[in-house]
């Protein structure tokens, strides 16, 4: 094309002669053509990126295996002014990566606020090690009355409330049922520094007062209990 | 005093030439002969050579020192991650149960097992810094600006995958040290505001770390990043060969024809 910039076509088929126009069409044949082939192409790159990306994401994003009531002793092996570890199992067929540590006691009237909702009034406090800074695993100083993280100096109270250092809330706690004279643990839970309850567990550094509650938003679904 | 040659039996003696006939090749000619003969075939068909000369022989800028050296020091480094990395997958096993058992195997039975996976180990160290240091090289002597701001923005997405890619390499040994150096990193991943918490489920391949967890980050790591890395890189050689490289900003433009161009 000599002259490049020439007046733009109408985009009327009509107005450019087109052979076989008809009043109002605006869609060429090399149009249709160039749109279909595009479009084919799309329809083929997606049929193997979607499943693969769904594939990909899909089981980690939305299945929440069912957790286990695991029983961890008798009901009278637990205290209510100090903390028992129990090494307890939290995803099961990885050896020893999956288990954990939790700090179990009884509940503390003078201590423990009521149940934030209300509603489940558990008597046992099964407490997670699970640093709220970065997730290292805290250990419980019974001279402190202070859980410790070894990591980055994160410092509980006897409560797991935030007593100093980065954590940006209390540690999590798991749910907590006695069934046959057994204290037995089920499926985690966060709380905010209310303690109030976050059924759907956040992951460490997720700050649940205020703002955060909305910024960190919970999984698509939680944890059933058998 | 040179000693005379013994004599030869006449059925060894190089014949004379015939009156008229041709010089005989050489050997050595021959073989030179087939080589540009196999050049040329390839050549023909694919016109290779001109790429070649386009990308070798380029005008650099006077003033060319040293720290222009970088880039290809990370490119070196990132092919011997590549080539170790390689073998090493060849011994490695990514499950939850053998990982740590067979990076000890590596380390201490199989023949220069320990060196490999050293070499692999502080290159990445190294490969991280010959990276900063050639982003440092190309912020300070300004040779992010135009034209070259497109590569700025490649060499930028590359120094992001190098990072990722010691992130994800970190877990595989699978000791104490590479576990909960990943519950950081996936936990400081979380940390992001509404994507966060599911970047790190995703990461995670759940919401507790699992079995899924190790293989996920090894096929990230060996499958994932590295095309994307070579691709980019492919990506960044090309501006670099297209743009040229620049003058370090000591060099006036002196008077009357500018910098003056050294053809190396």
């Amino acid at each position: 094309m000599a002259d490049g910039r020439r007046e733009p076509k109408s985009k009327y088929t009509l107005d450019r002669g087109m052979p076989g126009a008809f009043e109002g069409e605006t869609v060429t044949r090399r149009r249709f053509m160039t749109a279909t082939v595009h479009g084919a192409g799309a329809i083929a790159v997606s049929a193997f990126a979607l499943p693969a990306l769904g594939f990909a994401a899909g089981s980690a994003l939305f299945d929440r295996p069912p957790v286990e009531w695991k029983p961890i002793g008798p009901t009278e092996d637990f205290p209510n002014d100090t903390y028992i570890p129990r090494v307890i199992t939290e995803t099961a067929g990885i050896g020893q990566v999956g288990k954990t540590t939790v700090y179990v006691r009884a509940r503390n009237d003078e201590l423990d606020p009521p149940p934030n909702p209300p509603g489940y009034d558990e008597r046992f406090i099964a407490v997670s090690t699970r640093c709220m800074h970065l997730g290292c695993p805290v250990r419980y100083v019974d001279a402190a009355k202070r859980f410790i993280c070894p990591c980055h100096g994160g410092v509980y109270d006897f409560s797991g409330q935030v007593d100093g250092g980065p954590p940006v809330r209390p540690l999590d706690r798991f749910y907590t049922r006695e069934q046959d004279g057994q204290v037995e643990v089920g499926a985690r839970y966060s709380v905010n520094s209310e303690f109030r309850r976050f059924p759907s567990y956040r992951d460490p550094a997720q700050d649940l007062d205020g703002i955060g509650q909305y910024l960190y938003p919970g999984r698509f679904s939680t944890p059933k209990m058998d | 005093m040179k000693l005379p040659l013994p004599p030869l039996p006449t059925a060894l003696k190089p014949k004379p030439k015939r009156p008229g006939e041709a010089e005989r090749v050489k050997p050595l000619d021959q073989v030179k002969e087939a080589g540009i003969a196999t050049a040329d075939w390839v050549d023909e068909r694919t016109s290779l050579s001109g790429v070649a000369r386009w990308t070798m022989f380029r005008k650099v800028p006077k003033g060319t020192n040293w720290f222009y050296t970088l880039g290809s020091a990370t490119l070196f480094a990132f092919l011997s991650q590549a080539v170790t990395g390689v073998f090493l997958a060849m011994y490695y096993d990514p499950s939850v149960t053998n990982a740590y058992e067979s990076a000890r195997h590596i380390t201490n039975d199989v023949f220069l097992g320990e060196f490999v996976r050293g070499m692999h180990k502080w290159g990445s160290t190294v490969m991280v810094i010959l990276v900063c240091l050639h982003m440092a090289r190309t912020f300070f002597f300004g040779a992010y600006k135009y034209p070259r701001e497109l590569n700025w923005v490649v060499g930028v997405v590359l120094l992001i995958l190098t990072f990722v890619m010691a992130f994800t390499g970190y877990l595989l040994p699978f000791d104490q040290r590479s576990y909960w150096a990943t519950i950081v990193g996936v936990n400081i991943n979380g940390t992001g505001p509404l994507v966060g918490p599911f970047l790190s489920d995703f990461l995670r391949g759940g919401a507790e770390f699992g079995s899924t967890t190790l293989s996920r980050f090894y096929a990230i790591h060996m499958l994932l990043l590295p095309g994307a890395i070579i691709a980019l890189i492919g990506v960044h050689l090309y501006l670099v060969t297209r743009l040229g490289t620049t003058a370090p900003p000591w060099l006036r433009v002196e008077s009357g024809d500018g910098i003056r161009e050294e053809n190396v």
